[in-house]
């Protein structure tokens, strides 16, 4: 572990390092979807933000910017797959989702009765529970991998739609339906999974 | 009229645009007299806050 400046010594631990380490492995992991390639760029984002002569204010202080740093190395690795992959191929799995959200439709395209939204109620009672996180991190996962991409660029990275469209090289229409999908398929697992379930009593 | 399939895609891409006068009467329409669409409108308002929340919660330190 590269030492630290002794002014941050007292405040920055060891035990820090590695809590701050395996958050920043959660998020780089559920976005590349790559166990060594999230290990590169966290490792990469460790070094920079460790490296740098900032002085840090505190544990937060220094988490909010290694996560800064780290959000820049995921865009970096992102546009270096994009000219190599193609995000807009189709699998399997996206296929499946579409199918799934095709019966949620009568043949006049309006809900069919056993399919129609619920009402969710007060659903931000439910952001203040580690089970629903847990819940919502499964559902994330479980979406297909480039579907998934595109979706967490506009979510948890704050790209404009043109601009995930132009780093992805994505027409706006397909990256429409595309963000569709992602959140079509989030809605109907955490619908199935936590809102129908119930907030399940212990 | 817009079909309910119809709305899922503008409310989905009101997320991402700033839908045009003549698409939000449509969809006001619609909304107003369905359920399930409405629902559906509320649950991708809180698909966007749960994002930004669980985001936060990554960055945050918890003790």
């Amino acid at each position: 572990m590269t030492p630290l400046p002794d002014a941050n010594k007292k405040m920055i631990d060891n035990s820090t390092l590695t809590d701050i380490r395996r958050d920043m492995m959660k998020f780089a992991h559920l976005q590349l979807r790559d166990e060594t390639l999230a290990e590169d760029v966290v490792q990469e984002a460790l070094a920079a933000a460790l490296s740098s002569a900032k002085e840090f204010a505190g544990r937060s202080a220094l988490k909010t910017w290694v996560f800064a740093i780290l959000r820049n190395k995921i865009i970096d690795q992102i546009r270096l797959q994009s000219r190599t992959s193609n995000v807009s191929s189709f699998s399997q799995q996206e296929e499946s989702l579409d199918e799934t959200f095709e019966t949620l439709f009568k043949a006049n395209a309006h809900w069919s009765p056993g399919h129609r939204p619920n009402d969710w109620g007060n659903p931000e009672e439910a952001l203040r529970q580690q089970r629903f996180w847990d819940v919502f991190d499964a559902c994330l996962k479980h979406l297909p991998e480039n579907t998934a991409r595109v979706f967490m660029m506009r979510e948890f990275l704050e790209f404009e739609t043109a601009e995930v469209c132009q780093e992805l090289s994505i027409t706006i229409s397909n990256c429409n339906v595309i963000l569709h999908r992602a959140r079509n398929g989030l809605r109907n697992c955490l619908e199935k999974n936590w809102f129908t379930a119930g907030e399940q009593p212990c | 009229m817009l079909s309910c399939k119809e709305v899922t895609h503008l409310l989905s891409e009101a997320q991402d645009r700033k839908i045009t006068l003549p698409e939000r009467v449509n969809l006001e329409m619609h909304l107003a007299m369905c359920k399930g669409c409405k629902n559906f409108k509320s649950q991708m308002s809180f698909l966007r806050e749960a994002c930004q929340r669980y985001v936060k919660n990554q960055e945050k330190i918890d003790d």
